[in-house]
């Protein structure tokens, strides 16, 4: 869709460099995507197989999830730091239901689990008017703590409920149930952000908060769903492990927090809000899992790729200062 | 002293922001110890003056020369270091930490890192005694009043041994017990030898604490005079004028029997003390007064951006809900004064941006029809003679063109009341032009027109009929023959102790 009206603005150096960082963003994460994809395939035979990319999905199914629930946070403005505790709290959730009350009951209590937390976490940066890093960080000890009362520290183990592990280790034309819910989430993520009129609200509020509201657009309902989306997401995610391990922890999600949030950012979408997009976050976080994956097919040290990953994230903040300054 | 008693020479100073000249080729004498006033019009250039002398702004032509010696400062800390400070409109204080550390504030005395907390309350104490007037030294800023803060920045200048003070529009947002203390505190620096530069448009308090009157219009100086000569009437009289190359589209008045399409009675909220007015369907009305006379809240209290209480607000035949999407649902739409904070979304497609305020239409089942979507905003921005392409980004868009796409996202919310504060702001010749025709067009087209600006020449230009306000209220409706420009600035001013509150 590039329609341009009768008379096109002529470009000046100004606007010519304008481009070039909107070309930045726009691309972005694509490229070293593909150029770690083709040296991966170069130097490691099994990388091509397709078992390798279908575990890939399977194992980065929980964290595209909720990354691109996680999208929509951060362009409405906001950041969600409690994914990890939802995660962890709903697994245990789902799995110990489960075991007593049958998977349907675990599935849907987990997603009301992180539905609760969402809506709370809204509530609380929306009503409350609490800063979103606080709120959510102060909200993830609280549902990491009811997580660790509930479970009493212990691994929650369901056995004899094999209708529990289908729910993500089904296979589907070669792919597990959890990797084609990934690819669902991914696509109906992009297209709310792209071709609905929430779409466009999440970006309005995130990208100037006050022109938004004048311009019509009721932005705290807004944000208050984007953190009802990243909270069920984050539960989804909880389910999905679990059943595939047919075991939950609540303290599992620990790390999962900041890897989302690197995914995200590697992605291209901004920590200040108002730009990003749902398909670039599946590539930013495939990005970091082909790191990884590298890593380990050629054997390097995996303290090398914690330093690699922190450079890669460095640059892609960098990047995305880099494109928003304008004289 | 200087030799010829003259402490800043202002020699044919220029600047222009963006197209538009702000000052043209303005000397000023400013004579030592003495409270020199620059007056005039918003717009006229006098806040412009103060900050180039102050080093806030850095003119484009013409030279500086304190005590006859030529200087140009950088920043307002190179100025500070030669003697000039600038107590602003806003305070520039940090309002957690106390009256004698704000005072100090980067000039602590020190030892090895460490501020010498005995020595700066003695230093303190010496300032204060010199100033004349008494503030508690451990007293937390924040919690003071806006006159005792501004207070606190007085002394800081006195504490950096400022012999040339800057006062741009002090009294603007004191009660007059306040403001009589201000005078107080102005006499008593002149008399201790100090340089006062007042810029203010309180007539009657430039006649009463200045020895010297520089009248400033459309940038240029009127004259420098003494102001024992003269009066409000003079002062008036030579703030007015017109400039030139400015045409308007001809006035299509509306029938008189057009119906009220906006209706505001008793609005009270944050800067508005009771405000009524209406305006008809086809009708331009004119909002004129000064800055600070509460236009703006007015706006943007009728529009629902701010909480406010009112014992009749209808837009057409029902009340309005409260809240903006509720007042564009009502078909009342604004274009916020300042489009780059309220209005536009400048990293986003020029194509979103106008369709934000609509975009429930464009859409099926909450899915944007894209195409439908391209189109609407198309015809919009033909019709607001905008030249910029769907995917551009505003921030690569020149203000004319910036604000056309503000006036395309009203009109494909389809108003009956658009509210246009200062929609030529920052705006150039052609596209000012441009937007008149605009709002002349849509006013023609039966959209009742509320115009804020604070050129009274575009108001008489383009409205049908005006009202002032001053201090949060309505105080004079104008119509006719009685739409003048001394008019208009004589109920601005006032004529009596003008203090807000």
């Amino acid at each position: 869709m590039t329609e341009t009206t009768a008379a096109e603005a002529t470009p000046t150096g100004q606007a010519i460099l304008a481009r070039l960082r909107w070309a930045v963003r726009k691309g972005g994460i694509v490229i070293p995507f593909i150029v770690v994809f083709i040296i991966l395939s170069f130097i490691s035979p099994s990388f091509l197989r397709f078992q390798n990319i279908a575990n890939i999905l399977d194992q980065q199914a929980g964290i595209i999830i909720v990354a691109v629930a996680g999208t929509l946070v951060l362009i409405a403005g906001g950041i969600d730091l409690s994914v990890g505790a939802i995660y962890g709290l709903a697994g245990a959730t789902a799995a110990q239901l489960a075991a007593w009350m049958g998977t349907p009951v675990g599935i849907a209590a987990a997603l009301g689990v992180g539905l609760a937390v969402g809506l709370a976490n809204g509530l609380i940066v929306t009503k409350f008017r609490i800063n979103a890093l606080i709120g959510t960080l102060a909200m993830s000890f609280v549902v990491s703590g009811i997580g660790a009362i509930v479970t009493q520290g212990n691994l929650v183990v369901v056995l004899d409920h094999p209708d529990f592990q289908q729910f993500a280790a089904t296979r589907i034309v070669g792919l597990t149930s959890a990797a084609w819910m990934m690819i669902a989430a991914a696509i109906a993520v992009s297209v709310l952000l792209s071709r609905t009129t929430f779409g466009r609200y999440v970006y309005a509020t995130g990208g100037n908060a006050e022109a938004a509201r004048l311009g019509g657009v009721r932005i705290n309902t807004v944000q208050v769903a984007t953190y009802a989306l990243s909270g069920m997401a984050a539960a989804l995610a909880g389910t999905i492990d679990a059943s595939r391990t047919l075991s939950a922890q609540a303290s599992a999600g620990s790390f999962l927090t900041f890897t989302v949030l690197t995914g995200i950012i590697v992605g291209g979408t901004s920590i200040l809000g108002g730009e990003g997009s749902g398909p670039r976050t599946v590539v930013g976080c495939l990005f970091v899992a082909l790191v990884a994956n590298g890593f380990n097919l050629l054997g390097l040290d995996p303290f090398y790729q914690q330093i690699t990953l922190g450079i890669i994230l460095l640059l892609a903040v960098g990047t995305d200062a880099w494109s928003r300054r304008l004289s | 002293m200087a030799p010829d008693g003259v402490h800043l020479d202002i020699r044919g100073v220029g600047k222009s922001f963006g197209g538009t000249r702000a000052l043209d080729e303005v000397s000023v004498a400013i004579r030592i110890g003495s409270v020199h006033a620059f007056v005039g019009e918003n717009g006229a250039g006098k806040s412009t003056l103060g900050k180039i002398v102050a080093g806030v702004i850095q003119p484009d032509q013409g030279e500086l020369v304190l005590k006859a010696e030529p200087v140009s400062f950088g920043s307002p800390r190179e100025a500070l270091d030669r003697g000039i400070a600038l107590v602003a409109q806003e305070v520039a204080l940090v309002p957690q930490r106390t009256v004698a550390e704000n005072v100090f504030l980067g000039a602590e005395p020190r030892r090895f890192g460490f501020v010498r907390r005995r020595r700066l309350l003695e230093r303190f104490e010496r300032v204060v005694a010199g100033a004349g007037f008494q503030l508690p030294a451990n007293a937390v800023v924040g919690s003071l009043p806006l006159a005792k803060q501004q207070q606190v920045e007085i002394l800081r200048a006195l504490a950096r041994d400022a012999e040339l003070i800057v006062f741009d529009e002090p009294t603007a947002a004191l009660s007059a017990v306040e403001v009589q203390r201000f005078h107080e505190i102005v006499r008593s620096l002149a008399g201790s030898g100090r340089t006062v530069i007042l810029v203010s448009h309180f007539l009657n308090e430039i006649l009463e604490l200045a020895d010297t009157v520089t009248i400033l219009r459309d940038g240029r100086v009127v004259r420098t005079a003494p102001a024992a000569g003269e009066t409000e009437d003079t002062l008036v009289a030579a703030m007015l004028g017109r400039s030139v190359g400015r045409t308007y589209p001809p006035k299509q008045h509306p029938p008189t029997d057009a119906d009220v399409a906006l209706r505001v009675r008793d609005l009270t909220a944050a800067g508005v003390h009771g405000a009524s007015l209406d305006v008809r369907a086809g009708e331009i009305v004119g909002l004129a007064g000064l800055v600070g006379a509460g236009r703006s809240e007015l706006a943007r209290a009728i529009f629902g951006a701010v909480p406010a209480t009112a014992a009749e607000l209808t837009a057409g035949a029902a009340p309005l809900p409260g809240g903006p999407l509720g007042s564009i649902r009502a078909r009342l739409t604004m274009i916020p004064e300042s489009r780059k904070d309220d209005g536009l979304l400048l990293r986003r497609p020029v194509r979103e941006n106008v369709s934000l305020a609509s975009i429930r239409a464009f859409s099926r089942f909450s899915l944007v029809r894209r195409r439908l979507e391209a189109k609407r905003v198309r015809e919009a921005l033909t019709s607001v003679a905008a030249t910029s392409a769907l995917e551009t980004q505003p921030a690569a868009l020149s203000g004319g063109n910036q604000q056309k796409l503000m006036f395309a996202r009203a009109l494909l919310a389809q108003p009956r009341v658009l509210i246009a504060d200062e929609p030529t702001r920052g705006v150039d010749v052609g596209a000012k032009r441009d937007l008149y025709r605009l709002i002349v067009d849509l006013a023609a087209g039966g959209v009742a027109v509320l115009l804020i600006s604070n050129e009274v020449e575009e108001i008489l230009g383009l409205s049908h009929r005006v009202l002032v306000m001053r201090a949060g209220r309505v105080v004079a409706e104008l119509e006719g023959d009685r739409m003048t420009e001394e008019a208009i600035l004589a109920a601005s001013f006032g004529r009596s102790l003008v203090a807000a509150g």
